[in-house]
């Protein structure tokens, strides 16, 4: 291993690479391991929103509308780096704001908490125009079936609604997903020590900057295949008991 | 329980054998009258067939019967138990309208079958979720009504794998799961390839046999003439003609009706 290494003149990247300190390979990983902390979380947080913010934008009245209808045009007019600027410094002011008007003393807002937050936000924008497309493509008569054998609205949702658009939206959700997965590098400029920014660190400290970047895209690349599998699986369940395009659904 | 509805402390034999009672139903679809004031009454084992040309507002008169559409003004009253609205003529109490249509289940012309469940998913859904039924009751109730439309080996098969009338069929079945008080079918051989008409209209000549309240809006008039024991002829959403299918069929007295019915024929 070490020989064929030494033959292909890797063995610096691969000691540069190490686990083990010299080799900021762990710094690496435990960058990669916040980055997906923060996407986990804000991706959940988006469909959460989202799945608020369509019904809000479907059954919703006119104030509803109006105001989901501003939060998703102005999110997503705006670049995704100015609003997490905005958000964050925003953000962190009003907690600020709030600490000192209680009495507190300044607040150390977690980078964690932050980047879910501001991402969440987001991504909530996105997953509302994702999940309302879905939930306006189930076909009408499932709803009004179950609202026939007098399903109350809260329960047609969860039983038929959700799931039956489930199928419609996960190509969409999985978008989002490797969005959210490659959105955290930006968090990079609020100081937050996600992939990108510890893969800067470990390039200016040892000036090599191909290896380091070069193993940061490999990382990404992992994941999104990864992120590959689990959704065919998810969107393979979600669409139980529909035909194939390809036909031979038995 | 107390009620200001001074009718409901008589113990009428007609009302308590009154299944469906429609008195001067209107809908308008914004400026345009479908239903111009529509009165009916189903008792309990009544089959009723509603008949008329499309457009004739039939399916709508149904679908107002379960509040499915909101009746623009009107009564509508279920096993003598009124529909309380409001002043626009909509549900007033939501947990009252979602009784009754448990107590009313509907068909639909194009089966309307859940497609992320299967059959027999499909037909505890609502007893297990809605009426609250224990689930291992509720699988042995829908084994039994599956088998009894025919289709028990399709229980775990997907609606999508299956063939029209199949899929009819097992909608009757989870009509049936609820036990009704009524059914209310909405042309439902209308959506079917004419060979596979038969096999449903076989489930539910069944149904009328053993007594069960249907109102039956159909254009198979070969079949509303057999099954029925009251026919209504609608046209333009007004009630042309209505009584005994002998007479309906046999001897139609206006004009309409007796073009309608050599239209069809």
């Amino acid at each position: 291993m070490a020989e064929l290494l030494e033959m292909l003149g890797l063995s610096t990247s691969a000691e540069l690479l190490s686990l083990r300190p010299p080799g900021w390979g762990y710094n690496l990983l435990r960058g990669l391991a916040n980055s997906l902390q923060i996407a986990l979380g804000a991706f959940g947080l988006g469909v959460v929103i989202g799945l608020f913010g369509a019904s809000g934008k479907l059954y919703g009245g006119k104030v509803t509308r109006d105001l989901l209808a501003i939060y998703t045009t102005v999110i997503r007019a705006v670049p995704e780096l100015v609003l997490i600027l905005i958000l964050y410094y925003v953000g962190t002011d009003i907690a600020n704001k709030i600490s000192s008007a209680i009495g507190g003393g300044r607040v150390e807002i977690s980078g964690v908490v932050a980047g879910i937050w501001v991402l969440g936000v987001v991504q909530g924008a996105y997953a509302t125009e994702v999940l309302r497309g879905a939930i306006q493509a189930v076909p009408a008569g499932q709803i009004e079936a179950a609202k026939s054998y007098g399903m109350p609205a809260w329960m047609t949702m969860r039983r038929v609604t959700i799931p039956a658009m489930m199928s419609f939206a996960v190509p969409g959700l999985a978008n989002l997903w490797l969005i959210a997965t490659k959105d955290t590098a930006l968090l990079a400029v609020v100081g937050f020590s996600e992939l990108t920014l510890e893969t800067r660190q470990a390039a200016s400290s040892t000036r090599a900057y191909f290896t380091f970047f070069l193993a940061a895209g490999a990382l990404y690349l992992m994941v999104t295949l990864f992120s590959g599998v689990v959704f065919g699986r998810i969107e393979k369940w979600a669409r139980r008991g529909q035909p194939s395009l390809r036909g031979g659904t038995r | 329980m107390y009620s200001n509805n001074a009718l409901s402390f008589v113990p009428d034999v007609a009302a308590l054998e009154e299944a469906i009672r429609v008195e001067d139903l209107h809908k308008y679809f914004d400026s345009l009258e479908v239903l111009k004031g529509v009165s009916l009454l189903a008792n309990k084992g009544d089959v009723v067939a509603v008949i008329g040309g499309s457009g004739s507002g039939k399916s709508t008169m149904l679908r107002c019967i379960n509040f499915l559409e909101t009746p623009s003004s009107g009564k509508i009253v279920i096993g003598g138990e009124e529909v309380a609205t409001r002043p626009d003529g909509s549900a007033a109490d939501r947990r009252q309208i979602e009784r009754i249509r448990t107590r009313l289940s509907m068909v639909f012309q194009q089966f309307n079958l859940w497609t992320h469940r299967t059959l027999l998913e499909n037909v505890i859904e609502v007893p297990v979720h809605v009426l609250k039924v224990p689930k291992a009751d509720a699988i042995d109730r829908a084994h039994a009504l599956l088998e009894r439309v025919g289709l028990d080996d399709k229980a775990d098969t997907f609606p999508a794998h299956l063939s029209g009338g199949q899929q009819q069929r097992a909608a009757i079945a989870r009509a049936l799961a609820v036990d009704p008080s009524a059914m209310l079918f909405d042309e439902p051989t209308s959506a079917l390839d004419p060979e596979l008409v038969g096999e449903v209209l076989t489930v539910i000549r069944d149904l009328a046999a053993e007594g069960r309240t249907m109102l039956l809006v159909t254009h198979e008039m070969k079949f509303a003439r057999e099954v029925a024991n009251h026919v209504v002829y609608l046209y333009q959403g007004r009630i042309e003609e209505q009584g005994p299918p002998a007479e309906v069929f046999g001897n139609p007295q206006s004009d309409r009706l007796k073009q309608f019915l050599s239209s069809v024929a």
